[in-house]
């Protein structure tokens, strides 16, 4: 018990205290909240445990099947896209920008793996990795122009990301109609060669969307740890987003670092909006409106504390959310609840430096 | 004797140190009390218990002979103690009345604030103790030492008994220390208690009745400061005897490896700041741009490192122009930089020592090898220079920069700069803020550098540094050198009112 105090509060575990501790709060309020409303709190743990592992706790003991896999694959597909914009915004605050521009970026990584896989007369073979390439090329352009702004011109990023959004998904959804055979919803469904989409991992998860799109995001949480931790290039990035002034001092470039740091971070968002289109869908869809992804991504990498492992926990956990919503709905739970808690753990760790007050009170008082 | 403060057997612990290990500080009414102690003695910790801002393990404080548990600073002000901080805190568009009554606005009618009567106490508290400040200037107005006098204004007008100072010098000039000297002699005769912590011997000696000594956190004593004499101080700080003289051999300058010709640069408002400025260092010297702060000498050290554009004129780096190559350029062909700020140039704070010592060298080998960073490598070399250098910190390699005390920082830097053996060596300012232990270290470094060949240009606004240290002292004004003097040859006098612009000497 004395060791456990102790590790919570000694300092260099912080970084992984806080977040943990925001979580509990967060689901801490979120169930006063169900209590005050005369729901109880126990089955929306029963949803989230149902969303995330499959299991359905209300079954056990009625005989009837208690596990159930396609939860398990839908859970992956919800917390895929969200895991890659956090990676996406972390990238970009490693370097000190705030990239609020995830979701154009996936917007348009989205439309550019579409694009490419109808209108591409290739192999599937040689198709696919084009396809792929083709979402994390177009969310890096996305994300160059506020790079290059922000380099040049010294225009905030957050504005023109913002803004870069809307561009996104108007344009986009203008480009997608126009594609051949589009309705006014969506495109035709993409070959099957030219998608992330498996008969082998749906059929293992009872017929869920689950796709080989985790091996890019496995791809893509490893190469953001070695590029922050283990190049010299990583090196600069961080140097750059923590103190600019003494990065140029020791002549690093620190405009052009900032432009390709958000050119990465749009290549990983775009991913994500490639992973999204060809592996959850299949075909390009026209949105009335922005699905949120990109915001998710900021919660997620501020939860993960901009770090690889820590976006993708992130990203586990915020979906493990968003998996628990359809459930918890047919349980008579509103799924409002869920974002309540969502923002409620992301209020608590944007007040992180009142917990670690009240952690450095308890050790002082010890 | 009659204490008004009592500190007794104070312990404060941080991971891995004890900031304060048995502490006791005993300050009699009406007297300046001074805390002596080298960066990272445990002064700030010490004053900041007494303040409220920590909680410590071991001892208890006594305020006017009652033991009180100081919670925080609330219960610190409640019993009369103010501190004046080292960085002021007001607010630069406010005026100075607006500023002093902050938090206790004295109100009208309709929640109006009765501006009229504050600043009429402000005023009569300024002239009883001869602090002479406008009640109604704006702070962005007025100069730093009329700030400090804001600070102190501020904490006469909450009647505190016993005033805190940390280090109040540190930002002042010359006149304006004088000036301080008198206010704080002033204060006391009015019946204020003054706790002055500094490791600036000379204003001891001027202000201080008595002495309290720390060093690495423990209480080493106090001392009547009539009795003793700098030295004396100066070896109960450091723990061993410390020459303030500068041992040096007398200078062999060789080839000419800096050149500047009819430079000019403009200032952060476009204002020129560097006029058409001329200047040699050699091989083997020791050359020191001295002047009053702001008169170009830190735009000069940014133009010649590549921090700062040039409007026109020529940078010669041994014979080849340099002005437009870019800064990692200036750095590979041969020139380090202490930087007048650490924390803002300097160092990346968040980043470990380690990190911090390969800032100039991360993308050479050993230290990575293709764009990948070879830790091993890092380590080794970090090892080494904390060893030769006696950087000192928490943890060692992996200390967080931002951790270690003024001194460490500083020598880290200088461990970096001069460890890549560059063949100028540009140190600005670089004792600023350090003690007695740390100065000395740095001059002689400095020293051994020059007698290794290399061309040392010294920026510095401490006249004992410019004397001590240099061979030759080219004297700033306004932007333009406007004297050359040999160390050997000149005094305090001379150089003070060449700074001034009083007088010229030959270029």
């Amino acid at each position: 018990m004395r060791k456990i105090y102790n590790y919570i509060l000694d300092e260099k575990n912080h970084h992984f205290i806080i977040p943990a501790i925001s979580i509990i709060l967060g689901f801490l309020v979120g169930s006063i909240i169900m209590i005050f409303s005369g729901l109880n709190p126990l089955d929306m743990f029963s949803s989230i445990i149902r969303g995330v592992l499959g299991i359905n706790l209300s079954k056990i003991g009625t005989g009837k099947a208690i596990f159930n896999a396609r939860y398990l694959g839908e859970y992956f597909v919800f917390a895929m896209p969200i895991i890659l914009t956090g990676l996406s915004v972390a990238f970009a605050f490693r370097t000190g920008l705030f990239n609020i521009g995830a979701e154009g970026q996936m917007i348009v990584g989205s439309f550019a793996s579409v694009a490419v896989a109808i209108l591409v007369p290739l192999p599937t073979v040689l198709l696919l990795p084009l396809v792929i390439l083709a979402g994390a090329l177009a969310g890096a352009i996305w994300g160059f122009v506020p790079g290059i702004l922000k380099a040049k011109y010294n225009v905030h990023e957050v504005v023109v990301t913002i803004m870069m959004n809307y561009i996104a998904l108007f344009m986009t959804n203008y480009y997608l109609k126009k594609l051949p055979g589009s309705t006014n919803s969506k495109t035709v469904a993409i070959v099957k060669g030219a998608t992330l989409k498996s008969d082998f991992l749906s059929d293992i998860t009872n017929h869920s969307r689950l796709n080989w799109g985790f091996i890019l995001v496995i791809i893509a949480v490893f190469s953001f740890w070695y590029i922050i931790e283990k190049t010299t290039f990583g090196y600069e990035l961080k140097a750059v987003g923590y103190n600019p002034d003494a990065a140029k001092y020791a002549g690093i470039k620190v405009n052009s670092r900032a432009a390709l740091s958000m050119v990465i971070a749009g290549a990983y968002a775009g991913l994500g909006g490639t992973v999204l289109a060809i592996g959850t869908f299949g075909y390009g869809r026209v949105l009335p409106h922005a699905e949120g992804y990109g915001f998710t991504g900021i919660a997620v990498a501020l939860v993960g504390g901009n770090t690889a492992l820590g976006s993708l926990l992130g990203g586990l956990l915020f979906g493990s959310l968003n998996a628990a919503q359809p459930i918890m709905q047919s349980s008579g739970i509103p799924k409002d609840i869920a974002v309540i808690i969502s923002s409620m753990i992301i209020l608590f760790i944007a007040m992180q430096n009142g917990i670690k007050m009240l952690l450095k009170r308890l050790k002082g008082g010890k | 004797m009659k204490y008004v403060i009592e500190m007794l057997n104070i312990t404060k612990e941080f991971p891995g140190i004890k900031a304060n290990d048995n502490v006791t500080l005993q300050v009699v009414d009406g007297e300046i009390h001074a805390l002596l102690g080298e960066n990272g003695a445990g002064k700030s910790t010490l004053m900041s218990v007494l303040f409220g801002l920590y909680q410590p393990e071991e001892g208890k404080i006594l305020i006017k002979g009652k033991e009180v548990d100081v919670k925080n600073p609330n219960v610190a002000n409640e019993h009369g103690i103010g501190m004046v901080h080292q960085h002021f805190k007001l607010v630069h568009n406010f005026t100075v009345t607006e500023n002093i009554i902050l938090g206790l606005e004295p109100k009208k009618s309709f929640g109006r604030i009765d501006i009229e009567t504050a600043a009429k106490k402000v005023a009569e508290i300024s002239d009883k103790y001869g602090l002479s400040v406008d009640p109604y200037a704006k702070i962005e107005d007025i100069t730093v030492g009329m700030q400090q006098r804001v600070e102190i204004l501020k904490m006469l007008y909450r009647n505190a008994e016993i005033l805190i100072f940390d280090e109040p010098t540190a930002v002042l000039t010359p006149q304006e220390i004088k000036e301080l000297m008198r206010i704080m002699k002033e204060l006391v005769k009015e019946g204020k208690s003054i706790i002055l912590i500094t490791h600036k011997l000379k204003e001891i000696k001027e202000v201080a009745d008595r002495c309290s000594v720390l060093r690495r956190g423990k209480y080493i004593g106090t001392v009547d400061v009539e009795s003793v004499s700098e030295e004396e101080m100066a070896e109960m700080m450091v723990g061993r005897e410390v020459s303030f003289e500068v041992e040096k051999i007398p200078a062999t300058p060789t080839d000419v490896v800096l050149k500047i010709e009819n430079l000019n640069v403009l200032d952060s408002r476009k204002l020129p700041a560097v006029k058409n400025l001329n200047l040699e260092v050699k091989a083997g010297e020791v050359l020191c741009v001295a002047g009053i702060d702001g008169n170009g000498q830190s735009e000069l050290i940014q133009a010649i490192t590549g921090l700062k554009k040039i409007e026109s004129g020529k940078i010669l780096f041994e014979g080849k122009s340099i002005e437009h190559e870019s800064i990692r350029n200036r750095t590979l062909l041969g020139i380090g930089h202490i930087p007048e700020d650490r924390h803002k140039h300097g160092l990346v704070l968040d980043f470990s020592v380690e990190q911090n010592f390969v800032l100039q060298n991360y993308f050479q080998e050993p230290y990575s090898v293709k764009g990948i960073i070879q830790p091993e490598a890092i380590r080794s070399y970090s090892e080494k220079l904390i060893e030769m250098f006696d950087v000192r910190s928490g943890q060692g390699s992996i200390t967080e920069a931002r951790s270690m005390s003024g001194g460490n920082q500083q020598k880290a830097i200088i461990a970096r700069e001069i460890d890549r053996s560059p063949k100028l060596l540009i140190a600005a300012q670089p004792t600023r803020g350090l003690d007695v232990g740390a100065i000395e270290y740095i001059h002689e470094r400095l020293i051994s550098e020059r007698d290794a060949g290399k061309a040392i240009l010294l920026m510095s606004l401490e006249m004992e540094e410019v004397l001590n240290v240099s061979d030759r002292i080219a004297v700033i004004y306004e932007g333009e050198i406007v004297g050359i003097l040999n160390a050997s040859e000149t005094d305090e006098n001379e150089i003070g009112l060449m700074m001034s612009g009083a007088k010229r000497g030959k270029v």
